[in-house]
């Protein structure tokens, strides 16, 4: 067999897996990032440099101006491999639970995000629930949920963080607070559409055997709004995060990805700084893949077409 | 007459639209008799649908008197009387076929037991055994739709209402089900009220067949037919057949069902 008919051989060929799969156009999409990265921490960072140079009356030529601009120690844009390093440095030679590693800043980020999630969506289903069955609620209660989207949540985080200080709440509380504040919203908007998606003939079954409107509830609108529900806990664990991430700003939080970003600005550590969105979006990534793939299991189970 | 379970009498039904009412049913008597089985037949938008709605009490009347089994059509609703097969099977996607059969079963509070036990019979009964575990879309609009006549039956309701059931199936199908109903009918002698828009499967099905003109929606006939028990697809060569089709069809064009608008 040759090389040619090894890669379009039906199966187990590595190109050919590659091809088909997803790890082909991703890696493309990661290659152009990279070099847009280190050709955009090259043009950032070439003034500081050039000015080193020249204070310094080095003759400088550009292999070593391109050098220097990727390894400076406090970069506007940090080189990918610093930050590469940096990650390294930073989760797998400490610790899991010393304040050093990144893992342990992910994992109180993290945290807050899950349990904002969590009061997100029983705040937001409960509202679903309340506006599906009560005209009243619907009036009364969707231009206030809408207006309270149109709050800037940086201004409202650390009112919210002072306020519940006040009495004694700090920590991981008023994180999930302003994460669910920023996260219910979604999941409202998507409920109501789901518990309303039931066409009218299966509502018109329910109404031969005189079905109660709990049973029309729990039998017919909950299992209709269940891809719905799905689509919006894919935004609102993404935003979440962002959530947790801006309660842990305005707190002077000791611990947190928020708190590796506040205090990289503080020193000027961009390469911290950097590191910790890194970990960030990994962090995201985790999140709403987890969500998916729930997703895909309880389609799954509810027969959905594979 | 006391074994009438459906009495309808000078029944009127207008729907408010935008520009111009609409009379869907005007002027409705009708009676059927326990153990009928009856067609309502006509062209598009001659009401048949919209009185069986009212029947079933997914309508209300704008004016008349209709009692179903000696009640009000809400009351008989209430009462689970009646079992309602739409133009869709309406198979609910996210449960078995099992599971489907189940619903009114478990709306009504039965015990799981009987649940799986009644609903097991009943898609037997409509030769659909070994496809119990099976989701609505792996089965074939046919099976789907013997699904659902076995879910409006399981529940042993009195009368079947049943709104174009076979409409969307082929006439292979269609001609199928319609054999195996027919025998359904006889073996359980429920009363069947039943929609269509094809001439040869009311003469085929039904003992009473109820001829309805559009605009607006009202009665223009009802033929009684006196078919042989046991027909088979066949019969529907004979020559009593055909002048019961016959009579349908001389009814239709009396009330101008075959003009152009």
């Amino acid at each position: 067999m040759t090389t040619t008919e090894a890669a379009f051989a039906p199966s187990g060929s590595l190109l050919r897996r590659a091809y088909e799969g997803r790890a082909l156009p991703v890696s493309i999409v990661l290659t152009i990032i990279v070099i847009a990265w280190y050709a955009g921490s090259v043009y950032l960072n070439a003034p500081q440099v050039i000015e080193k140079f020249e204070r310094e009356k080095i003759e400088w030529t550009t292999s070593q101006l391109i050098h220097d601009s990727w390894e400076m120690g406090r970069p506007v844009l940090p080189s990918p491999h610093q930050v590469a390093i940096e990650l390294y440095k930073t989760t797998a030679q400490q610790k899991i639970t010393s304040k050093r590693n990144l893992l342990y800043h992910a994992y109180v980020t993290g945290s807050a995000t899950l349990l904002g999630f969590v009061l997100g969506i029983i705040l937001g289903v409960s509202l679903a629930v309340g506006i599906v069955h009560v005209l009243t609620l619907e009036r009364s209660l969707l231009p206030w949920i809408i207006a309270s989207q149109t709050v800037p949540i940086l201004a409202i985080a650390p009112m919210v963080v002072v306020i519940l200080g006040n009495f004694g709440y700090t920590g991981l509380l008023p994180k999930s607070l302003i994460s669910m504040y920023l996260c219910f919203f979604p999941v409202v908007i998507g409920m109501v559409k789901g518990l309303r998606s039931p066409d009218p003939l299966q509502m018109d079954l329910m109404r031969t055997y005189s079905a109660t409107q709990s049973q029309i509830f729990w039998k017919l609108r909950l299992a209709a709004s269940v891809p719905f529900l799905f689509t919006s806990l894919k935004v609102a664990v993404a935003i979440s995060l962002v959530g947790a991430i801006v309660g842990e700003l305005p707190t002077g939080a000791q611990a947190g990805i928020g708190a590796r970003l506040l205090s990289g600005s503080y020193y000027g550590q961009t390469v911290q700084i950097w590191s910790a969105l890194v970990v960030a979006s990994v962090l995201g990534m985790v999140l709403v893949y987890a969500v998916g793939l729930s997703e895909r299991i309880v389609a799954r189970r509810m027969g959905a077409r594979p | 007459m006391s074994d009438a379970i459906i009495e309808a009498e000078g029944l009127n039904l207008t729907f408010e639209t935008a520009d111009q009412p609409v009379h869907a049913l005007s002027d409705i008597d009708l009676k059927i008799a326990k153990g009928d089985f009856v067609s309502l037949i006509g062209p598009s938008g001659c009401g048949k649908t919209t009185l069986l709605r009212v029947i079933a009490d997914l309508e209300q009347p704008t004016s008349g008197k209709i009692q179903v089994a000696g009640v009000s059509p809400e009351t008989a609703r209430l009462n689970r009387l009646y079992g309602y097969c739409f133009q869709a099977p309406v198979l609910y996607p996210w449960r078995t076929i099992m599971r489907n059969v189940m619903l009114p079963l478990e709306l009504m509070g039965m015990s799981r037991g009987e649940c799986e036990e009644r609903a097991e019979r009943h898609l037997a009964l409509v030769g659909l055994q070994g496809f119990e575990r099976k989701f609505p879309w792996q089965l074939s609009g046919g099976m789907q739709q013997r699904a659902s006549i076995a879910r409006a039956l399981c529940f042993d309701p009195e009368l079947m209402l049943m709104d174009e059931p076979f409409g969307a199936l082929d006439e292979i199908t269609r001609d199928h089900l319609n054999e195996q109903f027919l025998r359904l009918w006889q073996r359980t002698g429920k009363t069947v009220v039943f929609v269509t828009h094809s001439i040869s499967e009311a003469v085929f099905l039904s003992n009473k067949i109820v001829v309805m003109s559009p605009r607006p929606g009202r009665i223009l006939k009802v033929i009684d037919s006196n078919l042989p028990a046991d027909r088979t697809l066949d019969f529907r060569d004979t020559t009593e057949f055909l002048e019961v089709a016959h009579q349908v069809r001389v009814a239709l064009r009396e009330g101008h069902s075959y003009d152009d608008d």
